[in-house]
């Protein structure tokens, strides 16, 4: 008796099974977006803000019913900001969890790290690093979202010409993003026909750059002064500027564009000037302003989810998703060669951190004038036409 | 050309004195036990990201201050009570690992607890610099130079004229024979962790409106500290205080008159130069082994 009772349940329950697993097959397959990300560990701050802007925006559009009437599903693994790990992930990604496109990497080592798997298995990948190795030289299926800091120091330099300042005395951070910046600026200046009279450097660690600065005051003819760098460094240079009461014209980078830079630089970044995205200043964006809208409608939704500050680089895993959304609606299907194709198809897309055009010879799409330049008035950012 | 000199040097007091008075929290715990505490960075990011944190309650920055060294002295005391004791009869050797243990430990729950963000602590006594000679110092390194001399005037005396301080010295050279003429060394120990949590966090709110502060500023501050203490001999106050503003002036001096690419390879090789010579430090204590 006791054993026909549970024969029968174990029945019912394949049958049930049998049934689930039918209906599933039926109800299309959700469409698998991958991602690796520095959520935790140095990096932290990129990786949080973009999963949290990639989950927010997965749920929304599942709610809006999907892509090619299919849920999005998000599969994400935390590389700590270990090149190695980023690695092993976008490894797990490709063959067990065979996704369907890859939008993650936070740092330009942890993408670096995954190019030649993502390039082997022949699997799309939207990168969130910022370095301009990524698409320089162009990787059939690597693509990134965030400007280059060679667009940044362009950007710089542009405005600098614009105000007629040919000599520029040049300090910089020694790490990874400072450093490529100094590079990447040398790299430059010519082409602007501005000159690099003085190149000094500081460590991150560093707490007191005074030196440097007034090595830069007392070289002859300096015009305006540059400072590359990320992190609390750039904040201390500031100050040390403000103290030493240096009189000409400052500029910073995008890598200190966000609100907590000026917090911790108080009065003395008064004036200074720097390339960011138009997350920082959506309200004065001008009402013809194609960005305007997207940018608001960004900024407001993160907002209100996370009860957070938005951030410049959750900006960059909005753009990465909505690409790779608009580029599979574009294919009509999930086919990675096709999505590839459709990818580098896309034109105008009107995006947080700019318009993208992507070509052939272009993996970003993005040009230096989606950079805006903004100074520092009374407190708080102003957009500089 | 001398403003310009000026100015060098008075960055590098600023950047020494800063070296110094971390160098300073390492004496203590390496007098009473000859561990050198890697925890000693967290006494400090305490000291600072505590101010921060309390004053954020709306706690005037006196009393924030306060609380923020408090916390700092639990957490030491607890440090000692938690992990160095139950591992009393180790080497000196795995009793160093343990601290480095303990502060990644402490890095990890500052990090959950106060978030990553760097943050400011207001100046002691206003942000407008002082202009001397045609050069500027900031207001803040008079206070981190003169805080670092009270403390070491106060540990030379507590090391010589006080039984505890005595005592101190006494269980650092033979434990055996301190426990024999009745000096509780577990005690000591715990007293000794405790105080350097205090320095330390006295020195973190301290150097904290230079440096900014963070829940990582520890590893920062606590290298070049550890260094400038080595310099100057360990276990020396003197030494640390030495140590410290040589380091920060040498720094300075190589990035203003040679180029700030070669200003860390400069200090470092004066001091394997230092080491070389005097290896226990300028002001290290020239004692004899016994055979």
């Amino acid at each position: 008796m006791a054993k026909k009772s549970l024969m029968r349940r174990v029945g019912v329950l394949a049958a049930t099974l049998t049934t689930s697993l039918l209906v599933s097959a039926q109800a299309a397959e959700p469409i698998k977006i991958g991602s690796f990300l520095s959520v935790t560990g140095p990096a932290s701050f990129l990786g949080d803000p973009e999963l949290k802007t990639l989950e927010m925006y997965v749920e929304k559009i599942n709610e809006d019913g999907g892509v090619l009437g299919r849920q999005l599903e998000l599969i994400h693994y935390d590389d700590v900001g270990n090149a190695s790990s980023a690695r092993n992930f976008a490894g797990r990604l490709i063959r067990s969890d065979q996704v369907d496109i890859i939008v993650g990497g936070s740092t330009t080592g942890a993408t670096m790290a995954a190019v030649p798997l993502v390039e082997q298995a022949g699997m799309p990948f939207i990168s969130l690093a910022g370095a301009v190795t990524i698409v320089d030289p162009v990787k059939k299926w690597v693509f990134k979202t965030p400007q280059s800091d060679r667009m940044a120091a362009e950007r710089i330099l542009w405005d600098m010409k614009r105000r007629g300042f040919d000599k520029i005395g040049l300090i910089s951070g020694t790490g990874g993003f400072g450093a490529s910046g100094r590079k990447q600026t040398l790299a430059v200046a010519e082409e602007y026909g501005i000159e690099v009279v003085a190149d000094e450097t500081y460590s991150p660690s560093d707490s007191d750059m005074t030196a440097q600065l007034t090595n830069i005051r007392n070289t002859d003819g300096v015009d305006a002064v540059l400072n590359f760098g990320f992190g609390q460094g750039p904040a201390i240079v500031t100050k040390n500027y403000a103290a030493l009461d240096i009189q000409l014209p400052f500029y910073q980078s995008h890598g200190v564009a966000s609100d907590s830079f000026l917090e911790l630089a108080g009065g003395a970044a008064e004036g200074l000037r720097l390339p960011a995205s138009p997350l920082l200043v959506p309200e004065s964006l001008p009402e013809g302003d194609p960005q305007k809208p997207v940018v608001q409608a960004y900024k407001e939704a993160y907002e209100a989810h996370w009860d957070s500050s938005v951030s410049t680089f959750g900006g960059y895993a909005y753009d990465g998703l909505m690409l790779a959304v608009q580029a599979i609606e574009a294919a009509g299907s999930t086919d990675k060669e096709a999505v590839r194709e459709e990818l580098e198809n896309i034109m105008g897309y009107v995006g947080v951190t700019g318009i993208y055009n992507m070509g052939p010879d272009d993996h970003n799409g993005l040009t230096p004038e989606s950079f805006r330049i903004l100074e520092v008035q009374g407190g708080d950012w102003v957009l500089v036409e | 050309m001398f403003s310009e000199f000026l100015q060098y040097l008075f960055t590098g007091i600023t950047i020494g004195a800063t070296y110094a008075l971390v160098a300073l929290g390492f004496t203590i715990i390496y007098n009473a036990s000859h561990v050198i505490n890697f925890a000693q960075g967290e006494f400090l990011m305490i000291g600072g990201m505590g101010t921060v944190a309390f004053m954020g309650l709306g706690i005037p920055m006196f009393f924030a201050i306060v609380l923020a060294v408090l916390l700092a002295c639990l957490v030491g005391i607890a440090l000692q009570r938690l992990a160095i004791a139950p591992a009393k009869n180790a080497d000196v050797v795995t009793l160093i690992i343990i601290t480095i243990g303990a502060s990644i430990f402490i890095r990890g729950i500052a990090q959950v607890v106060w978030g990553k963000d760097y943050h400011v602590v207001p100046s002691f006594s206003g942000d407008e610099p002082i202009r001397l000679g045609g050069a500027v110092l900031n207001t803040q390194s008079m206070w981190v130079l003169s805080i670092g001399t009270v403390l070491v005037v106060a540990l030379i005396l507590f090391f010589t004229r006080t039984l505890i301080g005595r005592a101190i010295l006494g269980t650092s050279m033979n434990k055996l024979a301190a426990q024999l003429v009745g000096v509780k060394t577990q005690m000591v120990l715990m007293l000794a962790f405790g105080l350097s949590a205090l320095l330390g966090s006295v020195a973190g709110v301290t150097v904290a409106p230079i440096t900014f502060t963070a829940y990582d500023i520890g590893i920062l501050l606590a290298l070049k500290g550890f260094v400038a203490a080595a310099l100057g001999g360990l276990g020396s106050g003197l030494g640390a205080v030495v140590g410290g503003i040589l380091l920060g002036v040498v720094e300075a001096m190589t990035a203003g008159y040679i180029s700030s690419e070669y200003k860390d390879a400069v200090a470092f090789s004066m001091i394997l130069l230092v080491l070389f010579f005097m290896p226990r430090g300028l002001f290290g204590a020239r004692t004899v082994e016994r055979v």
